[in-house]
Order: C-alpha cells, then structure tokens, then sequence
C-alpha cells in the first residue's frame, strides 16, 4: 500500500476510545489486548531487525499509516457521497489494484492531459473497445494519476453493471454511476469530472475486424447534459485496447440465455480455459484533444436536436480523426 | 386567517413522531387549539408543556369512518396534519388492515376537508419510499423524477396511492395549501421505525454483493420540517409543494453495521428473501419485501428543494442522526471503540510519534508502553 504514505498520520480522524471496555477493566485482558502483546513482543524481540530487513527503512510509518486506515474502515470512519463514491477506498485500494496493469502491462501513453480543467465540471467523451471495458477504468487510473490535482473521472456505467451482484457495489465505490441524464446532470453540476462512452454494447462488442471504427453514438444525450450544465466536453481517443480482448466470434445464444449483450469468443477465450481470460499486452496510448466550449450556446440549446446532433457529430469526429492519426503514428501493437 | 388562532388537526397521535409533533405545535405562536386523533390512546401519557402551550383535545375515532368530518366541523379545523399514513398497523400487523387504514384512512379525510370551507392547510407526511429502489433508476432522485420501477406492493405502494389522492384534493381545493413531505428513514433515539427493528439484530443479514446507499433523517428535524410546514411560509420560502426530507450525506449499509458494531452476514438474495420471509411469518422481525429492496439497492433523495425553496436545513446530517440512533441502540458483538482500540495499540507500539492522535492516546497513558524494536 504504497500510496498509504501520502496520508500524513496527523490528518486520521479519530474516535476517542475513553469509553473502550478494553482499557478500563484490566483483570480482564481482553483479546485486543492479548493480540497487541503478542505482537508488541514478537516485535521487541529477534523480529524487530528482521523485518526491518524485510520491508526496508520507515516500514513503522506505512505500517502507521496502513493501521490508521484500517481502523477509519474497520469503524466505518469514513464518508461516501450521495452516488456512494468512496474516495478513500478508490484512492487507496482500487486504484492500486489497477495501477499496475496501466503502468507495466499496457504501459499507457497519457497526452493531452492539460486539456483537462484544473477544477470545474467536464465531460469525457471516449471510443469503447475490447470487450471487457478496460479501457474504461484504464481512463479513470491515467486521469488520477497524471493530471496534476489528481482528479476521480466519474463513471457513466450501462445498466448491466448495476444489475450485477458485486460488480455494481465496486463500480458504486469507484465513483460510477447509471448513464442517465439526470445523473449526468447532478454530476457536472457538482462540478465533478464526468466520463462517457456513448457507443456502449456497440463499440465494445463489435468484432475485431471493425476495429477502430466508431460506431452510432446513440441520442447524444450526453450533449444535452454537457450543454444544460456548461461544461466543456473533451474528446479522448484510446488506441490499444481494441487488440486486448479480438472477438473473433460472438455466442449469441448463449448471449441471450444468461442475459448478457454478448458472450466473446477471441484466439484464446474458451479455449484456454482461465488464461484465455488475460488480455494481450498491448501498448496503450491515451490523447485527450481540445476541449469543446458550451458556454456560449444559450440555456435552450440543449432542447434543440440539431445542435445536439451536430455537437455530437464533431466529438465524434474528432475521436475518430485522432484515432486515425494515432494509429499512423503506432510502431507496433505490443510495442 | 381566523379571528381566533389556529385549529390543528394531528392525525396518528398515538405514534412517537405524532405524539411530538403535536406537543410541538402547541407551543406555536397563534395556535389556539390543537386536536389529536388516533384508532387508539397514545402509549405514553401526553406531556403537559411547562411554557405557555395551546389546549389539547384527543378524540378515538377511527379514520376509515366518516366521523373525522364532525371533528372537523366542531372544532372548527383550518390546518389539517396527517401523519397516520404507516407502515405497521397499530395493534394488528395485518397487511390488508394497514392498506386499509393508509388509503381509505386518507380518503375520508381527504373527503371531509374538502367539504370543511374553513381548511385553508393540508400537510401529509410522506416517504421517499415512493420512488422505489431498483437498479435501473437513478443514483439520486429529485422531486421531479418519476421513478422507472415504482413501488409494487407495500407501504410505499399506499404512499404513492395516497400522494395521488392528495393531488386530486389540491387540483379540487386551489385555495387550500398542500404540503407532501417525503420523509428518509426517520431515525432518532426514540423513534419507531421499521428499520430500528433490523439493526437491533445482533447479527445483520445482507444481501451478497450489494452495498446499499441509506439516507435518514432525525425525529427533532422530522417534527421541525412538520411545524414549518404547518405555519404560514417565512418571507422568501414556500412551505406548499412537495419536498424531500433526509438529512444530508450518506450511508452505505456496511458503514451503519460497522458504526454500530454488528457484524454482518452476507447471504444470496434468494436465501435472504426466504429468511425475511420466515422472519415476518414467525412475527420475529418485520422486513417487508419492499425493506429488503431498500436493503439491497438503497435509495438517495435530493434535498435542494428542501433546503432552498422550503427554507430549512436539518441539523441533523445523515451520519449524526444515524450517531444518534446508534448510541440509544446496545453495543453490539464488534463495538468500533474496542476495534479502534486494537488498532491504536498497535500503532503504539511502532513508536509514541506513530500513534493516531494524542486525544485517543490519553486512555493508554497508565498502561505501561512496550519498548520499540
């Protein structure tokens, strides 16, 4: 837990523990207090300098740090927002549980990122792709990470994910939420970093040999919800998650026993069993181009389908420009 | 206005939040009579305010007669507050009896203000329960929003009835101000709701892979919302209308478990159903179907309107009035002060300057500190 260090230990909330039974009746020890001995003597004893050998210097304070974590979870000391974004467990966990595909298995290129607003509502407009939207949360680790306020991209997720037992309580606390326009709006609104991939079920399911073609963007919803809150909308173009998952096939009765948009069959899934599972490791890179003012398009703008329309036209083909240029630009799909 | 003060009609006394609301309005200014009815005597003898207060009537009747009008008639009733629109019947927890009491209940009231030309005020409490719970909703509901799944069944089924009801009353009365207060889960020290009920278990069943978001609101905000709803609209508010109640922020249903130290026992919908089920049969606990979709999908409500339009800001935020509730509750099988404790222990032993906070290690300081490695 590395990125734990960053917490200073004096900014932990605390309880007061006056009223702990533990501390105030000491003829009965209770296992709290067994379990810190047991480690406070394993630990002033031959332990000590071994795991200072083990973890390497300052292991006391991330140690700290980790147990002042714990302790706000473990309390349920901590605060989610009204779409159920938990801050610190995203921050925390998640993301370091995805940091490390980013960085060394797709080794995402991130340009553009001043294209971003330092604060301030914006929409992230992107192409899908790859059957398993990892292009998605790929988005939201570059965006933390290599914007310089570290801004939390927030999520408009297909109705499928909320549906899903387990998946719909991780996509809640990593901060996504329902693609609705009523959602949309609130989140802009508050001023949040908002992303969307209009092509959903379309783009991310398409077969291999379309790669790279932007499919239909829906009703341009997103639009309307970009210029009813007056954000400016940031086309961003993904290059190297479509070869991560090639569906070469699509087994669509099966698709439509269990309920799902389509069951993928690529080179190595079914046929590889669990490793058919893992997604080729190819070379990512992520453009965010210049942003789309709406500022200056008067409040009834958003009830007017052509403007709407044609709004969405040009993210579109600006996605589907940088994606072309990207693409020239590419040595090699791994490389 | 009258030449004499106000005359309130409180239905539901008999209930804590009716109970209170009621002693409330009569320290009103302006409020000259206040008149409670209920199907039964309040459980608590009703407290005698020591300031000035307004006289106090109860009348037993039963809403689903009409004899509600004669009340009205006698006493000359201009504000009507109806607050017996619950999820538990009194007594009888029979389903079909409550339905009863909820809409029909509504209806004869509804019938005899409309024919009473001195009801000038109508406030009907409410509950966010009517937007539902479902996946395929969105995250947080405005008045505005209608919700793709309503309420099938239930208490929020008779809620929804109701505000319909309530609708054609206000089309019929123009000249008569509604109020519909769409109330979170009212929570409190002493407060009754279905809820309390499933987080005094000892141990909470949830449901697998769901982590709810729970909004509550506190009793005092509850029955304050209720008596600024009750007077004339403070210059620059509107107190007509409908609106959202819940205290601000929110809870996920694990963080409520933690904070009040239950462990929780998470089991597939199916076999979380069948126990709710068995539950309500043996008269255990009571968790209606629509409960457990609260309790897996959650359900959060915007409170602009509330805090901008109507003009109040509850004191109580979700968390706080949650803290609240919690306190009044037993400690449970995990209480988070011990769990804290296991931790600041062993923060301590990585070294004084490592320990969280001074204030949380003033309890530690006449325990003698194991030496550092």
């Amino acid at each position: 837990m590395s990125a734990a260090a960053e917490n200073a230990p004096g900014e932990a909330r605390v309880i007061p523990i006056e009223s702990a039974p533990s501390w105030t009746s000491p003829d009965r020890p209770g296992l709290a207090d067994r379990l810190a001995d047991a480690v406070g003597v394993a630990l002033s004893g031959q332990l000590g300098p071994a795991t200072t050998r083990v973890f390497g210097k300052g292991w006391e304070g991330r140690a700290a740090d980790g147990l002042a974590f714990l302790r706000r979870r473990i309390t349920g000391d901590y605060e989610v927002d009204e779409f159920g974004f938990d801050r610190e467990l995203t921050e925390e966990v998640l993301l370091s549980l995805l940091r490390p595909l980013a960085e060394k298995y797709f080794r995402i290129e991130v340009r553009g990122i001043e294209n971003i607003p330092a604060e301030g509502g914006a929409l992230i407009v992107a192409n899908h792709s790859g059957t398993v939207p990892l292009d998605a949360l790929m988005t939201q680790v570059a965006i933390h990470d290599h914007h310089p306020h570290h801004r939390h991209l927030r999520m408009l997720a297909a109705d499928l994910v909320f549906v899903l037992p387990g998946v719909n309580e991780l996509a809640r606390k990593a901060g996504h939420t329902l693609a609705c326009n009523e959602d949309a709006q609130a989140l802009l609104e508050r001023g949040e970093v908002v992303g969307v991939w209009p092509e959903g079920f379309k783009g991310i399911g398409k077969p291999f040999a379309e790669r790279y073609k932007l499919q239909r963007f829906g009703r341009g919803g997103f639009v309307s919800s970009a210029l009813r809150a007056r954000v400016p909308i940031v086309p961003c173009s993904i290059v190297g998650a479509e070869e991560t998952y090639p569906m070469i096939g699509n087994v669509k009765t099966l698709a439509r026993l269990l309920g799902l948009p389509y069951v993928p069959i690529t080179p190595t899934f079914p046929w590889l069993g669990p490793l058919g599972v893992l997604p080729l490791p190819t070379k990512w890179t992520i453009q965010f181009g210049e942003p789309i003012a709406t500022d200056g398009y008067p409040s009834e703008a958003a009830d007017d389908p052509m403007l709407v329309f044609d709004l969405a036209d040009e993210v579109r083909e600006t996605i589907q420009h940088t994606l072309y240029k990207l693409l020239m630009q590419r040595r090699s799909v791994f490389f | 206005m009258h030449t004499v003060g106000v005359v309130v009609l409180v239905t539901g006394v008999a209930r804590h939040l009716g109970a209170r609301f009621a002693a409330e309005v009569r320290r009103r200014p302006g409020v000259d009579l206040v008149v409670g009815v209920d199907v039964q005597p309040p459980r608590l003898p009703v407290e005698e305010p020591d300031g000035p207060a307004a006289e106090y009537r109860f009348q037993q009747l039963d809403l689903r007669r009409p004899a509600v009008s004669r009340v009205i008639a006698e006493h000359r009733v201009d504000t009507v507050v109806h607050l017996s629109v619950s999820a538990t019947g009194l007594g009888s927890t029979n389903r079909s009896a409550v339905k009863e009491s909820n809409v029909i209940g509504t209806m004869q009231l509804l019938g005899a203000c409309q024919k009473a030309p001195g009801v000038r005020r109508l406030v009907v409490k409410s509950t966010t329960g009517v937007y539902g719970s479902a996946p395929r909703d969105p995250a947080v509901f405005t008045e505005r929003i209608q919700p793709k799944n309503p309420p099938g069944g239930g208490f929020a089924k008779d809620a929804a009835e109701v505000e319909g009801y309530v609708r054609g009353f206000a089309r019929r009365r123009p000249d008569v101000a509604v109020t519909v207060l769409r109330f979170a889960n009212i929570v409190g020290p002493g407060a009754d709701t279905p809820l309390s009920e499933y987080f005094a278990l000892p141990v909470l069943p949830t449901v697998l892979g769901y982590d709810p978001r729970l909004q509550f609101v506190h009793e005092d905000d509850a029955v304050a919302v209720l008596c600024r709803a009750a007077g004339e609209a403070e210059p620059g508010t509107a107190n007509t209308g409908t609106f959202n109640v819940a205290g601000e922020g929110v809870l996920l249903l694990s963080q409520c478990a933690r904070r009040l130290g239950r462990p929780t026992l998470p089991l597939l919908l199916p076999a979380v159903s069948w126990m709710a089920g068995l539950a309500r049969q043996t008269r255990l606990v009571d968790v209606s179907p629509e409960q457990l979709r609260l309790l897996t999908h959650g359900r959060v409500v915007d409170t602009t309107r509330l805090r901008e339009i109507f003009g109040y800001r509850p004191a109580f935020t979700t968390p706080e009035a949650f803290a609240d509730f919690a306190a009044a509750q037993g400690s449970g099988l995990l209480p988070p002060e011990r769990l804290a404790a296991v931790t600041d222990r062993l923060a301590a032993l990585l070294g004084p300057e490592r320990a969280p906070a001074a204030d949380a290690r003033t309890a530690l300081t006449d325990r003698p500190r194991r030496p550092r490695s």
